[in-house]
């Protein structure tokens, strides 16, 4: 809920306390040439993330949230992907960095937990030893000491019976102590930050609560940042501190997660909520929002979002069709950036609500 | 396991057994007749016809003739030729027809250059393929995978026959730079080098589907997940590859693998008729021609047999190299 957080300086060195920024993201793009053309799926993306905080990363499906942040542990075939901009972990450079640099860096200062623990772990490999592979990657010990680790990080992701568990194989874990076990691999080098991508999405309700939790409070033990990928925004509510909205491979909006849930000033953000059943109470007023995700291939020129925006014509000119708007502050309210070229976005916003 | 086991073979028994039925029976329903077939041209008569086919026990109704077979299989039986009467032991497959010769000493002795000959394919078509496989796909859309792939598909377009005469030909007949096939009585060196040349052509010939397989089983693998989940803990691009990669990719290549080798050990019939080798696939290509049931019926047993013994070796070997695979 801090509203200081852009106060805070950006540092290249290494993060260490509270609010240090460990990962810097700026003008990010990611490309992949393909048979009909180069898909564009991330373009131009900045956004922090901070030690001690969470950050939300939405937006619809193909936005391009996991394309970037696989960026960041260098999971994109280098061969057939193009990547530009600038992508600092701990003060280190990864964008055309070798791979020596990222084998130094995964798991040690960024670790990644994925959406699906059915498909993540290894089918064949013991749920134990998957994870002590990590520490002895990076750490001078023998398998037993490694092994023994594991134990331990099961123990401490709530496993029971971990020493037991450990020498099961994934087939033999539920689904929700899949993913607890993807957790503790994931955090077995203390990295200072954690991309959990759509962590709970593949699991039943019950059991993604627990997971978030977890999460929330390893984070709080640990200090680390985490960037939590979702479609949900009522996660966000409930976990994040910070929320960057994605759309089409671009950021559109970006702020204190609370405040954005709570005034969204970006007509997409805007969009997605009203899309929210709890958000109007008469259910018949659901509103999605119209039309569907652009091409990859073939952007709109302008604002990415202008075919499906109810408000492009409250925009003077045809700038929402030819110009691409930049990042710039929301006017009237602290904190918050967006790329939209109203006027009056928050204004427009409720007086939009009100008619409804 | 041990149930599990049982089970197959109780299994493996009705499925040989009803192999051996079929057989039996297609035959009889066939147009064949090998007392026509056995009866001298020159010299046949009818009184010799009848004389043929109740020495070979045509004469006896199927049923008996097939419980004969029976029981010889299971406890022996006895032959009466020209007045000596002599005793089959079990598991006796009977006389051939034509040779006269104890239907277990025929194959038996030919069985062995069968296995040798697919013994040594499939180490060449599993190095060969597998290895090419594996780098076609981790260099993927280069011009290595694009020269493994096309020269892999236009050997293996070539039909197998011509390639094998070919062979046969230049380099074992004509140029004389692979040696020919040689019995093992004629010791243990040229008996191996003889088996050289049909064992490579065999090898790299079946190799190229290897190739194939290999490279989209590896392609399919690396994109799984758990591929991702290795990379992104830190270690070598190498153990992802072959601790991590080479193992899964490795798996439905077993069965393929068990059932070819199952397939080849049934017999090489064009390799062995071209190259010479003295093996069960020649032996039965002849029984047929002589219409020779015992023999014809011996090689189906082995057949089934081995089918049967490599289905089960491959299920076992699965679930030591996939935990999920349970054998019940
Ligand atoms: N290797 C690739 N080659 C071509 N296109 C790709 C590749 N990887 C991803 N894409 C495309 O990039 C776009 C963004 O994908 P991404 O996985 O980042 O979406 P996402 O925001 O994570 O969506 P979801 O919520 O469904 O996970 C998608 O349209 C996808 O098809
Ligand atoms: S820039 Fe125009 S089209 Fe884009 S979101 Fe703002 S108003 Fe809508
Ligand atoms: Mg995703």
């Amino acid at each position: 809920m801090t509203a200081t957080a852009n106060a805070i300086p950006t540092q290249a060195a290494e993060a260490t306390s509270v609010g240090d920024v460990v990962l810097d993201v700026q003008d990010l793009s990611v490309a992949f040439p393909t048979e009909e053309g180069l898909v564009k799926a991330v373009s131009n993306l900045s956004y922090q993330a901070r030690l001690g905080r969470t950050l939300a990363i939405v937006g619809e499906s193909g936005s391009g949230k996991s394309v970037s942040s696989m960026a960041v542990l260098g999971l994109h075939n280098p061969k057939r992907t193009q990547i530009t901009g600038s992508i600092k972990l701990d003060g280190i450079e990864l964008v055309g960095a070798p791979q020596s640099t990222f084998q130094k860096i995964r798991s040690t200062k960024a670790a990644m937990v994925f959406q699906d623990p059915q498909s993540a772990l290894h089918p064949f490999h013991k749920i134990g030893k998957q994870i002590a592979e990590a520490y002895l990657a990076h750490n001078k010990v023998s398998k037993a000491v490694a092994e023994k680790r594991a134990i331990e990080m099961l123990d401490l992701v709530g496993i029971p019976n971990p020493k037991r568990r450990a020498l099961q194989f994934p087939h033999e874990f539920s689904g929700g102590m899949r993913q607890r076990a993807m957790i503790a691999l994931g955090l077995v080098n203390n990295p200072k930050l954690l991309i959990a991508d759509e962590p709970t999405t593949a699991l039943d309700v019950t059991v993604q609560a627990q997971i978030l939790d977890l999460v929330n409070d390893l984070q709080k033990e640990f200090g680390s940042a985490v960037i939590l990928i979702t479609h949900d925004l009522a996660v966000v509510a409930e976990t994040a501190d910070d929320i960057v909205v994605m759309y089409a491979g671009r950021g559109v909006e970006k702020g204190d997660a609370k405040e954005v849930l709570a005034q969204p000033s970006h007509p997409y953000t805007y969009g997605l909520l009203q899309s929210l059943p709890s958000h109007s109470e008469d259910l018949t007023e659901l509103k999605a929002i119209q039309g569907s995700p652009p091409s990859l291939l073939n952007l709109p020129p302008g604002c990415s979002f202008h075919p499906r925006c109810d408000f492009k014509s409250q925009v003077p000119g045809d700038a929402c069709w030819t110009e691409l708007p930049e990042w710039r502050p929301t006017p009237g309210l602290a904190n918050r950036q967006i790329r939209c070229h109203l006027t009056d976005p928050v204004g427009t916003l409720q007086e939009d609500e009100g008619v409804r | 396991m041990l149930t599990y086991i049982l089970r197959r073979v109780a299994l493996a028994l009705s499925v040989i057994l009803a192999t051996l039925v079929s057989t039996f029976l297609l035959f009889f329903a066939g147009p064949s007749d090998p007392a026509q077939a056995m009866c001298p041209e020159t010299r046949c008569n009818p009184a010799r016809l009848e004389q043929i086919t109740k020495s070979l026990g045509l004469d006896k109704p199927l049923s008996q003739q097939f419980l004969e077979y029976f029981k010889g299989l299971f406890v022996g039986r006895d032959f009466t030729y020209a007045g000596d009467t002599v005793h089959c032991g079990a598991p006796c497959l009977g006389y051939s027809f034509s040779t006269r010769q104890s239907v277990n000493t025929e194959l038996f002795t030919r069985f062995p250059n069968t296995v040798v000959l697919a013994l040594m394919a499939a180490v060449v078509f599993v190095t060969v393929g597998v290895t090419l496989g594996i780098i076609a796909a981790i260099r993927r859309g280069t011009p290595a995978d694009r020269g493994i792939i096309g020269s892999s598909q236009t050997f293996g377009a070539i039909p197998y026959y011509v390639l094998a005469l070919l062979v046969a030909l230049y380099p074992v007949v004509l140029w004389n730079i692979l040696p020919q096939y040689a019995p093992i009585s004629a010791g243990v060196g040229p008996y191996f080098l003889g088996m050289l040349a049909p064992a490579l052509i065999l090898g790299l010939y079946t190799s190229t589907s290897y190739t194939r397989y290999t490279r989209n089983s590896m392609l399919e693998t690396l994109s799984m997940d758990y591929i991702r989940t290795a990379r992104s803990k830190g270690i070598p691009e190498r153990t992802v590859l072959v601790k991590h990669g080479f193992r899964a990719a490795m798996s439905p290549i077993v069965t393929i693998l068990g059932l070819d080798i199952a397939a080849l050990l049934t017999g090489t019939l064009i390799t062995e008729q071209i190259f010479g080798v003295d093996g069960i696939g020649r032996r039965t290509l002849a029984a047929f021609r002589a219409q020779d049931l015992p023999v014809i019926m011996g090689s189906v047993l082995i057949g089934a047999a081995v089918v049967v013994i490599m289905n089960l070796v491959v299920d076992i070997a699965y679930s030591f190299i996939d935990p999920r695979v349970r054998l019940q």
